[in-house]
């Protein structure tokens, strides 16, 4: 085959060159011969290819029959296995009733209706005379506006026309309130219990057993008046290992209990959750975009689009034996914002 | 997919060799020893221990150590409690066959019988967690709710499990797996003593009652089915998205091909 | 018009004449009869892409305008009690709510919330699959550019109107997606916690960002889609449709089968038969299982949190890019004169930075192509996609692009599912990110030109037969068939141009700009397989044993028609 050209231009002999004229081109043989179908010629294919239409079209009748069936002699009585039965009659018999219809016109078209394919000539979109045309009457028309001889009128114009834009943005002022620092704080405060979500019930120092993971709440979370607005900010992720594995850094050694920690749960990637806690390893995961914290370095991100660590909420324990907080989170919780700084 | 995820990653395979054999020589030698000792046995008696020890010298100890103390391969097992024999063993995650980032469920090792008495004998060397009782696993009661046991799967456990307990992914290798098809008992256990990586849920967490409200949430889920057909495997937007590229699609694109052919 | 006003000359005989003419006499419509009675459509099974689009935009406002009738968009609390056991008694929102009672107690409901589901995935990826044809087949030339960014445009709002119908039901999943959508939102400089607050009419979630998007999602983003096509198929008809290259058919004038009765036929059932499609699927596989998921409260997740197919792309970009590289962070604090600002590059990077490559791409290519080629001519031929190997090349470059963000968005699944690390995933796709273009790009372009060189082979010398012949003096040979005459003008009438070298402008200067546009033509059009030449085929006749058996053959063949 090494006599073969494959075209590249090494080749250059057999390459088309442009203006070699008609001898390097074929002629176009036209549109070819038309085949006739069975159903043209043969009367016994043609009335089977009607008769196949008809059926089809009665498939469709059954199928809207099926949906009726489903939609009135299946009680809805409150259970699964009958919702899912009345679901798939309903679907199905819709489906035989679009089906017989579609396929059978388009069994219809292709078998009995005409097949000669047709060559239509395509035109200019428009004559170029009336491109002209156009053109002219535009242009008369901003000459007798006079707008480019006068251009007081078009400048306070211009003006007027961008200045009437903003009312139209500023009416949206509304659609909220201003940030202000409402993201910097959360429901947390000195002596406000850890409780469980979502029962709130305060949480006891011996509760929190090695290898716990507990998701809480704040005290009265549940019966503040904005409840999801500030769940989404202060939930907190309580855990307990073994005290010799977390490393605080200085300043931050009281912010535990007796090797219990609490953490924002909030990603501070995006805002998902952050609550697969991992016992052995001690590591966070995101579920969402796998950011992956590692609690025993401050949940210093480890793996994964996060780029700080999981705020810290620090603890103690009241009186009677309550895990509270000792203060809100020292730093805004979620994701970053430009004026989070 | 099962006996795939059995082959993985073996690092340790002389120990997972060195464990067959004790198997198959402590199997044999276990089978033959309580041929004719009573089946129903639920109460625990010294007898039971002893038979236990005897279990767990020859399948456990490689690894877990003599007394149960532990090994650079495997945790110490004083204080973990019966729960945690029952539901290792019971699930077939233990013996382990070899070391990975988990261990993997496989065909249970030993009797029922076998695993009560290694049960005994682990809890009778330390407090820890007991097998739960009939009463707790029963899910009839009519003080049971389903949904609250939902809400309370969905803070505490969807997270790796998935909302509708189809499992998910952890950290280098490890997942949750999907809870279908995991009996009541083993539901119970595993949320008391934290299997792997998976936390503690402690009864001063989720009180008995809840997790009883969990379980028949799980249950009710796993017999009722989706309403609306076939699941995906409730994966999500994931497996619905790759239906309607490949079967969707491709249904699609075959009827545009008939369509635009000419008919013979 | 002038006739029936003179005096009514025209008596119609038949009826059909009459409704005719009455109606012809009042609103005038025999003139879109005539236009549109007869008009030519080509046939390809590739050109109906852009119908399905257009039926599941159909069924979509059917099955929507149904269920609007039972949905209550509000985010008042409220608690269920309705007939799904596992959430009675909890507190969820009106909206979660009614999307359950659609479910489960309205006759119907379920089946045509999965209608309605299951269409929107196929309406975006019909308009996505539509948008690859006339890329790979050059459909998107002059004149056709400003339709092609028409579509661009409709695949952005089918992308908006998805997202924003998703979000509705205000159920755990979909509360998630609102959540990171906000997480996104804020990491915008200046300007993004204000667009969160307003958006949100607070914080987040606050009470009125379902209503919210109810109003973009069923009235605005339809309305704009709904005229948007009308436009995209009113210039569908101004172009006539293109068609691809082959005896008969030239750039001027386009071969098909009449609107009426064929093509009106055809392209009538074809909408029942998508309709039948998706009410098949709606009968036997549950789509977005609300139930399951439980109302949306800030506090859980689910594993396998995604969203549809269609945002799946930008998830996944978010999802490779790392937070810190070694130990430098992607999020800066930077100091300024009024105090220190926060940039989360981390976030603002795979969210923006993708997409626009990907958008600004394509709307620019009809420019950008035509621009390289010097070539301002109309097209209404297509391109077989192996005849235009850089431009495939491309394309698949972006597909490549794309689908690994796609697979990314899926990393935790993969992981689970085929029993590899969740984190090797995420370093295989991240480099898969950046390289699987580049070889998606060399091997498509390297597959486009040995297709084309195949082609040449069949012209030259005709298909294999795979029967071998013993010839008198021993030698075995395999009997190759030459096409026929027909077959062969659609292997040889393509276009194949040149790199074109940069032109000197009328004062005999070459530009810059035009020695950068030589050097991309260099890129597009260095390798090229130029079609068959009749010299070339009487060469490959006139020599070889084979070719004079094919010689012979070939008279056979032709006269045979």
């Amino acid at each position: 085959m090494a006599d073969h050209s494959h075209g590249s231009p090494e080749n250059a002999v057999t390459v088309a060159k442009p203006g070699q004229g008609s001898v390097q081109k074929f002629q176009d043989p036209g549109l070819p011969p038309h085949r006739p179908r069975l159903a043209d010629t043969d009367p016994r294919a043609e009335k089977r290819a009607e008769r196949q239409v008809g059926v089809l079209f009665l498939i469709s009748i059954l199928g809207t029959l099926l949906f009726f069936f489903g939609y009135f002699f299946i009680p809805l009585d409150q259970t699964i296995g009958t919702l899912r039965l009345q679901n798939l009659l309903l679907g199905l018999g819709t489906a035989f009733a679009m089906l017989g219809i579609g396929v059978g016109i388009v069994h219809w078209a292709k078998t009995l209706m005409p097949d000669h394919e047709i060559a239509e000539d395509r035109h200019e979109i428009r004559p170029e005379a009336d491109r002209a045309d156009a053109e002219k009457i535009v242009g008369d028309i901003l000459e007798e506006s006079g707008i480019k001889r006068r251009p007081l009128i078009r400048n306070t114009l211009l003006g007027a026309g961008v200045l009437a834009i903003f009312p139209a943005i500023a009416i949206f002022r509304d659609l909220g309130p201003l940030p202000g620092d409402v993201l910097r704080q959360t429901m947390w405060d000195e002596g406000v219990r850890l409780t469980r979500d979502p029962s709130g019930t305060p949480i006891k120092a011996s509760d929190v057993t090695i290898g716990s993971a507990f998701h809480v709440i704040p005290e009265g979370l549940n019966e503040s008046e904005h409840k999801l607005e500030e769940k989404a900010k202060a939930v907190v992720l309580l855990m307990r290992l073994n005290p010799e594995s977390l490393n605080p850094s200085p300043g931050r050694e009281d912010w535990g209990y007796d090797g219990i920690v609490a953490y924002s749960k909030i990603c501070t990637h995006v805002g998902c959750p952050v609550a697969l806690y991992e016992q052995q390893t001690h590591h966070l995961l995101c579920p969402c975009h796998q950011s992956t914290f590692d609690l025993t370095q401050e949940c210093k991100v480890i793996f994964g689009p996060a780029a700080r660590p999981l705020p810290q909420l620090p603890i103690s324990v009241d009186e009677e034996g309550y895990l509270v907080a000792t203060s809100d989170f020292q730093e805004p919780v979620g994701p970053s914002y430009w004026e989070r700084g | 997919m099962k006996a795939l995820s059995q082959r993985r990653r073996h690092p340790l395979a002389a120990i997972a060799l060195l464990l067959m054999g004790l198997l198959l020589t402590g199997g044999i030698y276990a089978v033959a020893s309580n041929a004719n000792e009573a089946k129903a046995q639920t109460s625990v008696s010294a007898s039971d221990i002893e038979e236990g020890e005897k279990l767990f010298v020859a399948n456990c100890a490689t690894c877990h150590g003599m007394g149960a103390a532990g090994t650079e391969d495997g945790p110490s097992l004083i204080g973990v409690g019966a729960a945690s024999v029952d539901f290792q063993v019971g699930t077939g995650r233990m013996p382990l066959q070899m070391q990975g980032p988990q261990a993997l469920q496989k065909p249970v090792q030993f009797t029922e019988e076998q695993i009560q008495q290694m049960a005994a004998y682990v809890a009778s060397l330390g407090a820890g967690p007991a097998i739960p009782s009939e009463e707790l696993l029963d899910t009839s009661g009519e003080e049971v709710d389903p949904a609250a046991g939902g809400e309370l799967f969905r803070v505490n456990c969807a997270m790796c499990h998935n909302a509708a307990a189809a499992g998910g992914a952890l950290t280098r290798g490890k997942f949750a797996p999907t809870l279908e098809g995991v009996t009541e008992k083993h539901i119970y256990e595993a949320m008391v003593t934290g299997p792997q990586n998976m936390p503690v849920f402690s009864d001063a967490n989720i009180t008995p009652e809840d997790k009883q409200d969990i379980i028949a949430f799980l249950k009710i889920i796993e017999e009722q089915g989706s309403p609306g057909g076939a699941d995906l495997g409730s994966l999500g937007p994931v497996s619905e998205g790759l239906f309607i590229w490949v079967a969707g699609l491709g249904v699609i694109i075959a009827f545009t091909v008939w369509l635009t052919s000419r008919s013979s | 018009m002038s006739s029936s006003a003179a005096g009514h000359q025209y008596q119609p005989k038949t009826s059909v004449g009459k409704i005719t003419n009455f109606v012809d006499t009042r609103v005038g419509g025999s003139a879109i009869v005539k236009e549109f009675g007869r008009k030519i459509f080509p046939d390809h099974w590739t050109f109906m892409f852009g119908e399905v689009a257009l039926y599941s935009f159909v069924i979509l406002l059917l099955s929507g305008t149904f269920l609007t009738f039972f949905f209550d968009p509000s985010m008042a609390e409220t608690h269920y009690d309705g007939s799904y056991v596992p959430l009675r008694g909890i507190e969820m929102s009106m909206a979660y709510a009614s999307s359950l009672d659609i479910s489960f107690d309205i006759r119907g409901g379920l089946f045509m919330r999965q209608v309605h589901h299951w269409s929107a995935l196929l309406f975006v990826a019909a308009v996505s699959v539509h948008m690859l044809r006339v890329f790979f087949t050059g459909a998107f030339r002059r004149p056709r550019e400003l339709n092609w960014v028409i579509g661009g445009v409709l695949l952005i709002l089918a992308m908006a109107a998805g997202f924003t119908g998703y979000s509705l039901p205000d159920d755990l999943l979909s509360g998630n997606g609102l959540r990171i959508i906000d997480g996104v939102v804020k990491s915008i400089p200046v300007v993004g916690t204000y667009i969160s607050f307003f958006l949100f009419g607070g914080e987040f979630p606050g009470t009125v960002i379902i209503p919210r998007l109810y109003v973009l999602h069923i009235l605005l983003i339809p309305a704009m889609i709904l005229l948007l096509i009308a436009i995209h198929l009113f210039l569908v008809v101004v172009h006539k449709h293109t068609q691809f290259p082959g005896p008969g058919r030239t750039n001027d004038n386009v071969v098909g089968y009449p609107v009426g009765p064929v093509y009106a036929a055809k392209a009538g059932g074809f909408f029942f038969i998508v309709f039948g499609i998706i009410a098949a699927i709606s009968a036997a596989f549950t789509i977005n299982p609300i139930w399951n998921y439980g109302p949306y409260d800030p506090s859980p997740v689910s594993a396998g949190t995604q969203p549809d197919w269609y945002i799946g792309w930008v998830d996944g970009a978010l999802r490779l890019m790392p937070g810190v590289l070694g130990n430098f962070p992607f999020e800066w604090n930077i100091p300024l004169p009024w105090g220190t600002n926060t940039l989360s590059l981390n976030v603002l990077f795979p969210a923006l930075v993708p997409a626009g490559i990907v958008f600004t791409l394509l709307f620019a290519w009809p420019w950008i192509e035509a621009w390289v080629t010097k070539d301002r001519r109309e097209k209404h031929l297509l391109d077989r996609p192996r005849n235009a190997p850089t431009r495939t090349g491309i394309g698949v470059a972006g597909v490549v692009f794309y689908c690994v963000m796609w697979a990314a968005a899926s990393s935790d699944l993969i992981a689970t599912h085929f029993m590899v690390s969740l984190n090797d995933v995420t370093y295989w796709l991240r480099a898969l990110v950046i390289l699987g273009p580049v070889i998606g790009f060399v091997v498509a372009r390297r597959i486009a030109l040995a297709l084309q060189r195949k082609d040449r082979e069949i012209v030259l010398h005709g298909r294999e037969t795979g029967r071998i012949v013993r010839l008198p003096h021993g030698e075995f040979i395999e009997v190759h068939e030459p096409v026929d005459e027909y077959k062969r003008y659609k292997l040889v009438s393509f276009d194949s141009p040149e790199a074109l070298t940069a032109q000197p402008d009328v004062n005999g200067h070459v530009s810059k700009g035009e020695k950068r546009r030589a050097l991309a033509s260099r890129f597009f059009f260095e390798d090229r397989v130029a079609p068959v030449t009749p010299a070339e085929l009487e060469q490959a006749h006139s020599h070889g044993h084979h070719g004079e058996v094919a010689s012979e053959h070939d008279k056979a063949s032709i006269s045979s028609h």
